[in-house]
């Protein structure tokens, strides 16, 4: 608790340092990751991660020092001369956009392991901390660093913000961005330059290979939370500055941590608690609604089958046995039992010695049933010109899914139609 | 699938560090099993959360390599002292140190190095996984539906395969480290893609390419003194830049050069 206290005043300089820049570059990247995660690119970032690598000790070698803005300037061209490199072989090619960004990945950051290894076993005195990159410095960021990743970051929300709309309808609607004008390939360029940016900036504080992950993580997390484009960014954004903080807080608790891993792991779980639990979406909710769907067939397959043995002798409330019923339809003995155990407690079916029986309510709601499973085979033969025999498959799924709306539509359609295309009467 | 090799090279590190806590050895044996149940589990779980949880499977594999690996730093850093396995080895591996790492026995007798035999026998296994599952595979990779249609479990043979990219990755990671055994995995293939139509043509080829690459690289490196494994992933890539440009059925330039007399 203590420690809590002490890290959140921030009265240590360090601590300053250290959980700003994670915020700023965890947030900031987050955001321009949502419109990579949304174009279906969300690899790229990882490729950009390890192709920075060779641009680094290139500059190093040609410029002979370690200013920052010149290390950083190779890192850019080279980032962004491999997005120029896959977008290549993945057109010019048979190669598939995978394999591309495998390929470059790799053979970037081979050759900047060998300049790396290459400088480093020269004996040049001023080429240590060149590996800084690998894996990033985090937790010994300073006040410099700070000032480039504010710079940065500030650049990348502020284009991101008067850029939206294009960047929205690149994502979303390339072809119909194009035909009204705008320009789609700068746009492109615009996006990959800030993924560039992102990447460049942030490999400093978490290292080559997470850096991939503080592109796609939050964005993917976000995206089950929400439709909205707006919305995903804020909340990609707030994932993202939430897991900088802890992640500071991690490895100010137990030094011997490291910060950027730390990040990674948090964010990855909040991404996979989203995963499962988000509402909508997730995977438990999807599991539920599918659960919910099939217990609703399941039911109203029932209230028809009582339906159709009583439309036979007009005696809709007369009970009837279960094996009377699993006769005409084959529905598994335990689940019909629990169905119309449901049914039951609704107060849609009866239960007595005899058997099971409609109640009116549930005489209403079987009628309904039928009723729709009839228009839609008389929609379809009389629409789509199909055979008599060959609707009932289709109108079988469909009857639990149209709305009082599509029901009003279909009659209307069908002139208030009499009976179906097998002469049975729509109730 | 490209990018599933790179996923599980990067994935299989938490694997390779639990095993070595578990059993405080180097042996290759637990490293294989830890790394081999760690790949496994990274192409079930990109397939679940791509499945059942809908994530669209770029960044699936994205979330979940990179959760992995994070792990397995944080696992190194908490057991630093314990673990004598170093981040850099982790990342880009040192394969000079090969000729260091000798296997006695205990009457003394020397086998020579020890990472040569074990490479060896992936080596073997490997080879011996596609000469006896070499009509399986080619079908599930080319006609899935037929080879499920004539009952081949797809499922289970692409498990085979990914449990054979994990096996080889961490029988690769001491000697060139995570990221770099991508190099080879994908490279090759690929620039054996460009050259052939006949998938027997293309493994020969990628294995020949292979070859060509660690030697022309580990010369490459002892020229610039610098890494053999970075050399040999640099060695690929050109490799499959003279390909793109001058393969003869469909290099960049050559092919334009055939166009040409048609548009005439």
């Amino acid at each position: 608790m203590n420690q809590f206290l002490e890290f959140f005043s921030f009265a240590d300089a360090n601590v300053r340092y250290v959980t700003l820049g994670s915020v700023l570059l965890a947030s900031s990247s987050a955001v321009v990751g949502c419109f990579t995660l949304l174009r279906k690119r969300a690899l790229v970032g990882d490729a950009v991660a390890h192709a920075v690598l060779p641009g680094v000790c290139l500059a190093f070698i040609l410029s002979g020092t370690k200013n920052p803005l010149i290390l950083l300037l190779g890192a850019f061209v080279t980032g962004w001369f491999s997005l120029i490199v896959i977008d290549f072989i993945t057109s010019r090619s048979r190669i598939k956009e995978d394999t591309a960004i495998g390929l470059v990945l790799s053979v970037f950051f081979g050759i900047g392991i060998l300049l790396l290894t290459s400088i480093q076993h020269s004996g040049n005195a001023s080429q240590s901390g060149l590996d800084k990159f690998l894996f990033g410095k985090a937790a010994s960021l300073v006040g410099e660093d700070l000032i480039t990743f504010s710079i940065v970051a500030v650049l990348l929300l502020v284009t991101t913000l008067v850029f939206y709309k294009e960047l929205m309808l690149l994502c979303f609607d390339q072809a119909y961005a194009k035909t009204i004008g705008f320009p789609v390939r700068t746009l492109e360029l615009l996006l990959t330059t800030l993924t560039v940016l992102a990447v460049v900036v942030g490999i400093q504080a978490v290292g080559v290979v997470l850096m991939a992950a503080m592109l796609i993580t939050p964005a993917a997390a976000a995206r089950f939370w929400t439709d909205k484009l707006k919305l995903m960014l804020v909340i990609a954004a707030l994932i993202g500055a939430f897991s900088g903080v802890a992640g500071a807080f991690v490895s100010y608790t137990a030094p011997a941590m490291p910060t950027g891993p730390w990040i990674v792991l948090i964010v990855s779980m909040i991404a996979i608690a989203s995963f499962s639990f988000a509402p909508k979406k997730g995977w438990f909710s999807r599991i539920a609604r599918q659960r919910r769907n099939r217990r609703l067939i399941l039911e109203e397959n029932l209230l028809k089958l009582l339906y159709h043995l009583g439309e036979q002798k007009q005696d809709f409330f007369s009970p009837r046995s279960l094996p009377n019923l699993l006769e005409r339809r084959n529905i598994p003995k335990d689940q019909a039992r629990t169905g119309l155990d449901k049914l039951r407690r609704q107060g849609y079916v009866e239960k007595s010695k005899e058997g099971w029986r409609l109640t009116t309510q549930g005489q209403k709601r079987g009628r309904r049933v039928v009723r729709l499973h009839r228009l839609w085979e008389l929609y379809l033969t009389q629409y789509l010109n199909l055979a008599s025999d060959h609707v009932h498959e289709d109108a079988e799924t469909i009857e639990h899914i149209i709305t009082p709306d599509l029901e009003q539509k279909l009659m209307e359609e069908l002139n208030y139609p009499q009976l179906d295309p097998h002469s049975a009467k729509i109730p | 699938m490209a990018m599933v090799g790179d996923a599980i090279s990067h994935a299989v590190l938490p694997g390779i560090v639990i095993a070595f806590l578990v059993t405080g050895s180097r042996e290759s044996v637990p490293m294989l099993i830890g790394a081999g149940t760690l790949g496994l589990l990274t192409t079930f779980l990109i397939e679940f959360f791509h499945r059942y949880a809908r994530v669209q499977s770029d960044a699936a594999i994205g979330v979940t390599f990179t959760w992995l690996f994070a792990i397995g730093i944080i696992l190194l850093s908490v057991f630093a002292g314990q673990v004598d396995l170093d981040q850099d080895c982790v990342l880009y591996g040192e394969i000079a140190y090969v000729p260091l790492d000798i296997w006695l026995t205990d009457s003394g007798y020397n086998f020579g190095p020890r990472t040569i035999w074990t490479l060896s026998v992936v080596a073997l296994l490997i080879t011996a996984f596609i000469f006896v599952g070499y009509k399986e595979l080619f079908l599930t990779a080319f006609d899935p539906g037929y080879a499920a249609a004539i009952g081949l479990s797809t499922t289970a043979w692409y498990y085979a395969l990914m449990g054979a990219v994990s096996l080889t990755t961490v029988a690769s990671f001491e000697s060139v480290g995570a990221i770099l055994v991508v190099a080879f995995l994908v490279a090759p293939p690929a620039t054996a893609y460009l050259l052939t139509d006949d998938f027997r043509q293309m493994l020969l080829l990628s294995v020949g390419l292979g070859i060509l690459a660690s030697v022309a690289g580990y010369y490459l490196a002892v020229w610039l003194d610098g890494s053999i494994a970075g050399a040999i992933a640099t060695v690929t890539g050109l490799e499959f830049m003279l390909a793109l440009f001058f393969s003869p059925s469909r290099g960049l330039l050559l092919r334009r050069k055939q166009v040409q007399p048609v548009q005439l």
